[in-house]
C-alpha cells in the first residue's frame, strides 16, 4: 500500500501522457469532465460510467438524530445524498484480478 | 447520464477535438483513478469527493437460499465519500 494521494494534477498528467494535448488543455479537460458529472448529479441525475461505476442520487427522509456528545435529540432534515456503486470491473481490478473469470 | 452522453457533451464544448479523442480522455481519467486505487492510493477530487480503498475481513457467509455456510475471502473494496461542496450542491435550493 503506497498511501499516496492522487489529485486532479495527476489525472491531467495521465491525460497529457495518453492523448496528444498540451498540459494546459489536459487540465482544462479534466476539469470539464468533473464539472459535467457534478452538474448532472446536482440536477438529481444519476451518472453511470461503464466499467467504472455509478453515482446515484438518493433522497433521504427526515429522521430524528442525536448529538452523540450531549444526547440531545435533533431532527435531521430530509436531504439528498450521493452514493457510489463500483462496477464489478473496478472491484476486480482493485483486488488484482482481471475480469476473465468473473461471472458475478 | 451515461459515459457516451458525457463524451458527447464534452465534445460539443470542444469543437477542436474529435469525439474519439474525448472518449480517450474520459477513459484515461477513469483508468487513472482505478489504477491509483489498485495501488492502494487515495484519489481526492476537491469539490467532488474522494475515493479510497478499504479492507474487508474474510468471514463465513451463508447462501441465503440453501442455508449452506460459505467462506468469504478477505477483499479490498473501493469507497467514495462525497465532498463538502458537492454535498451542498445536491441540497441547494431546498
Amino acid at each position: 500500500m503506497a498511501g499516496r494521494t492522487v489529485t486532479r494534477a495527476d489525472l491531467a498528467e495521465a491525460v497529457y501522457q495518453k492523448v496528444g494535448l498540451s498540459r494546459t488543455e489536459s487540465a482544462a479537460l479534466v476539469e470539464a469532465v468533473l464539472s459535467e458529472m457534478c452538474d448532472s448529479l446536482a440536477r438529481g441525475e444519476m451518472v453511470k460510467l461503464s466499467s467504472f461505476g455509478s453515482f446515484i442520487v438518493r433522497e433521504k427522509g427526515e429522521r430524528i438524530g442525536r448529538n452523540p456528545k450531549t444526547g440531545v435529540e435533533v431532527p435531521i432534515e430530509p436531504r439528498r445524498v450521493m452514493v457510489f456503486k463500483p462496477s464489478n470491473v473496478m472491484k476486480a481490478r482493485i483486488n488484482g484480478q482481471d475480469m476473465a473469470d468473473e461471472a458475478e | 447520464m451515461i459515459k457516451s452522453e458525457l463524451v458527447q457533451t464534452i465534445a460539443e464544448q470542444n469543437p477542436q477535438l474529435y469525439q474519439r479523442d474525448v472518449e480517450n480522455i474520459v477513459n484515461a481519467i477513469l483508468d487513472e483513478i482505478v489504477k491509483a486505487l489498485a495501488r492502494g492510493d487515495r484519489v481526492e477530487l476537491r469539490g467532488f469527493g474522494a475515493f479510497s480503498v478499504k479492507q474487508r475481513d474474510g468471514r463465513t457467509g451463508r447462501n441465503p437460499r440453501t442455508g449452506e455456510a460459505v467462506k468469504v475471502d478477505p477483499k479490498l473494496v473501493p469507497v467514495f465519500k462525497t465532498g463538502k461542496e458537492m454535498r451542498h450542491r445536491l441540497n441547494a435550493g431546498r
